[in-house]
């Protein structure tokens, strides 16, 4: 139970660093003591066995507690909205409503039951994959959010990666040369990464190397060109912010005892960087890694929506736009399902990556 | 400094513990004079809090500092370049550009302004209640915080918006039924922290009621993060808040509003790129204001805490 919610305070600390700051941030890092010793004849006892499996349980109740939550939101949503479904459906498909044809599609839909029987319906249907057929194109939603996915996946992966490959040596560098001159830089791109409208980015970014150089491709999925623009402008703000997160927890790190006690050893400073700090560093930002990767998510409507991406973001502004309900619902339903899966992912690997927690587990 | 650090927020409270919950006040008043010293020494902050003062100002006297009226149509000028009449240019329909960002300072000042507050207005009780009464409540609004932390904010934001219909309003209702969590949360935490302290117990056992410790004791000392999470937020409302508007969801024609501005002037790109250069300069350099002001006074309420880096 302790270590549960340990690993949960730290997901609850690092939200908080997402929230509370964008340089400044404070160190998701309860599991001070400790150093970086693997308890190699813990992994191989049966309690630690156990134990994490214990909390995978807890945690998959968890789960299926919010997904309930999820659903139960998705399905309200539909109620938000102003006018009546049946007459929409009719309107979407070019038919002027009438009090009979309505009546009839509200019989066939099941709206004149009440709100929880019509719930029951929906949930069954979407537990079995049917997330009911998109008003506009008639195919079914399921079919068509799986259709794009891929695109919008590669554009986040890409976007990911870029912003991996940008945040990790200038965290650890400006961690290392503390106010040295890319130190400031690197809190400079930060405090502009935070405050850049990434959709403003992305036609900056159009207007300069589409319009004006014409050396990159600003419209559509294709070859890798295709990928650059769309992926700076949806990975920047995030690399800029994540460095300076990587480069705390790194500078947190350096100011343990033991990496006092690796160089009073006269280990080498790259072995002392390299083999001691980094590898505790790196742990709290793999959390804010899954987390990114929801706000990347997120992002990829508005960069999809400005770089004609054939994504599941810009179908899903295409549904807002023409009221096509079930495909909205199963957009936010299955970006949740996603969201969740993926801070599911990096919970359970927490515990595989950081020995602290699986001792804790082992008591 | 590490051994500093790890006593945290709370501790400002704690010398009057010993003696009544008047010195609390005394000690934390001092408190802000010093913070407030703190953060006019911040050359960045101070910055920050003048360019947002400066846009505060421009949006409200917008009618008097406009050249020309933000939604008159000019067809005769259509997407001109600067000169006299027009400072900055028209734009598609020949309205003067340096005019509608005056007047969009008004829409994405007062649209994040009171979501902000409705934010708090849900956030901050919901997270006290959590914290301070614990059991069930706790569990049940913290459940529905997890459940809402399951979807990607600006999606579920983007998706309300997008159901309830376009306009400001709407963007605003969005934004606050989903944003209010990560104050619910923050809330939640300061209020465990402090509600063992010595000083809730003394004040409980001088007969004070259970409000009277929320509203008086507990309150002033979660007060500090949420101005600095405020603050922070301000940026990032207006950030959302401009492309909620850009994806056409936000204000609606012919209203001035920056994230709309810019998409309007999208297509115009090639013959007039001031149309989309200068929205979006006026939206970053507002966001970077609230940031660096945030940025500013969480160092000088929470001098102890993790300082700039």
């Amino acid at each position: 139970m302790i270590s549960t919610t340990k690993v949960l305070s730290l997901r609850e600390g690092s939200i908080q660093v997402v929230l509370f700051s964008v340089y400044g941030p404070r160190r998701p890092n309860p599991l001070k003591n400790g150093g970086g010793e693997v308890p190699w004849l813990l992994f191989l006892s049966g309690s630690w066995r156990a134990a994490v499996g214990g909390y995978f349980l807890k945690r998959l109740v968890f789960l299926g507690v919010v997904m309930l939550g999820v659903s139960i939101i998705t399905f309200g949503l539909i109620n938000l909205a102003p006018g009546d479904p049946a007459e929409l459906i009719l309107r979407s498909g070019g038919v002027e409503p009438t009090r009979e044809t309505l009546e009839a599609l509200r019989k066939e839909l099941g709206l004149n039951a009440p709100l929880y029987v019509q719930y029951g319906r929906w949930l069954w249907r979407v537990l079995h994959g049917d997330l009911g057929k998109s008003f506009r194109t008639g195919r079914p939603v399921a079919e068509e959010i799986l259709s794009r996915f891929p695109a919008t996946l590669e554009l986040t992966c890409a976007a990911m990666v870029l912003m991996v490959c940008l945040a990790l040596p200038a965290g650890i560098l400006s961690a290392l040369y503390r106010h040295a001159f890319l130190d400031h830089l690197s809190r400079l791109s930060a405090l502009l990464g935070a405050s850049l409208p990434g959709f403003w980015l992305g036609l900056v970014l159009i207007y300069f190397f589409g319009v004006k150089l014409g050396v990159l491709p600003v419209m559509g999925r294709g070859g890798p060109q295709h990928l650059v623009l769309p992926a700076v402008t949806l990975g920047f703000g995030m690399a800029a912010v994540y460095a300076r997160i990587l480069r705390a927890s790194m500078l947190d790190v350096l100011g343990q005892d033991y990496i006092k006690v690796a160089r009073a050893k006269g280990l080498k400073e790259k072995w002392v960087i390299g083999r001691h700090a980094l590898k505790n560093a790196l742990l709290p930002t793999v959390t804010l890694l899954g987390m990114s990767f929801g706000h990347l998510l997120g992002g990829a409507v508005i960069v999809e929506t400005i770089f004609a991406w054939p994504g599941v973001g810009k179908f899903a502004v295409d549904a807002i736009f023409n009221r096509d309900y079930p495909v909205i619902q199963g957009y936010v339903l299955f970006m949740a399902v996603v969201f969740v899966l993926v801070n599911l992912l990096v919970d359970v690997s927490y515990v595989f990556l950081d020995p602290r927690i699986r001792l804790e587990r082992g008591k | 400094m590490g051994l500093s650090r790890n006593f945290g927020a709370g501790v400002a409270g704690y010398p009057a513990t010993v003696e009544s919950a008047g010195q609390a006040e005394t000690v934390s008043r001092g408190g802000s004079a010093a913070a407030l010293e703190r953060l006019l020494q911040d050359r960045l902050a101070l910055l920050g809090l003048i360019i947002i003062l400066a846009v505060m100002a421009v949006a409200v006297f917008a009618p008097y500092i406009a050249p020309n009226d933000p939604t008159k149509v000019d067809l005769q000028h259509r997407l001109a370049p600067p000169g006299t009449q027009y400072p900055l240019g028209t734009d598609h329909l020949g309205r003067c550009l340096l005019s509608r960002l005056i007047y969009g300072a008004r829409a994405s000042l007062s649209t994040a302004a009171l979501a902000l507050w409705a934010i708090m207005l849900i956030g901050i009780p919901l997270g006290t209640l959590a914290g301070y009464c614990g059991g069930w409540v706790d569990n049940l609004i913290m459940r529905f915080v997890d459940i809402l932390l399951a979807f990607p904010g600006l999606i579920l934001a983007l998706v309300i918006a997008g159901t309830l219909g376009p306009g400001l309003l709407n963007v605003m209702l969005a934004l606050s039924a989903v944003w209010w969590v990560g104050y619910a949360r923050v809330v939640r935490g300061m209020v465990l922290s402090v509600k063992e302290k010595e000083f809730i117990l003394a004040a409980r056992a001088c007969g004070t009621s259970e409000l009277g410790i929320i509203a008086r004791h507990i309150l002033p000392n979660v007060l500090s993060p949420m101005i600095v999470l405020a603050t922070l937020d301000m940026g990032k409302l207006i950030l959302a808040i401009s492309g909620l508007s850009f994806l056409g969801l936000g204000a609606q024609p012919p209203a001035p509003e920056w994230g709309a501005m810019l998409s309007d002037g999208r297509p115009y790109m090639q013959a007039a790129p001031q149309l989309m250069i200068y929205p979006g300069l006026a939206i970053m350099t507002v966001a970077l204001a609230f940031n660096l002001l945030g940025d500013g006074l969480r160092d000088a309420l929470d001098p102890r805490g993790n300082t700039r880096i």
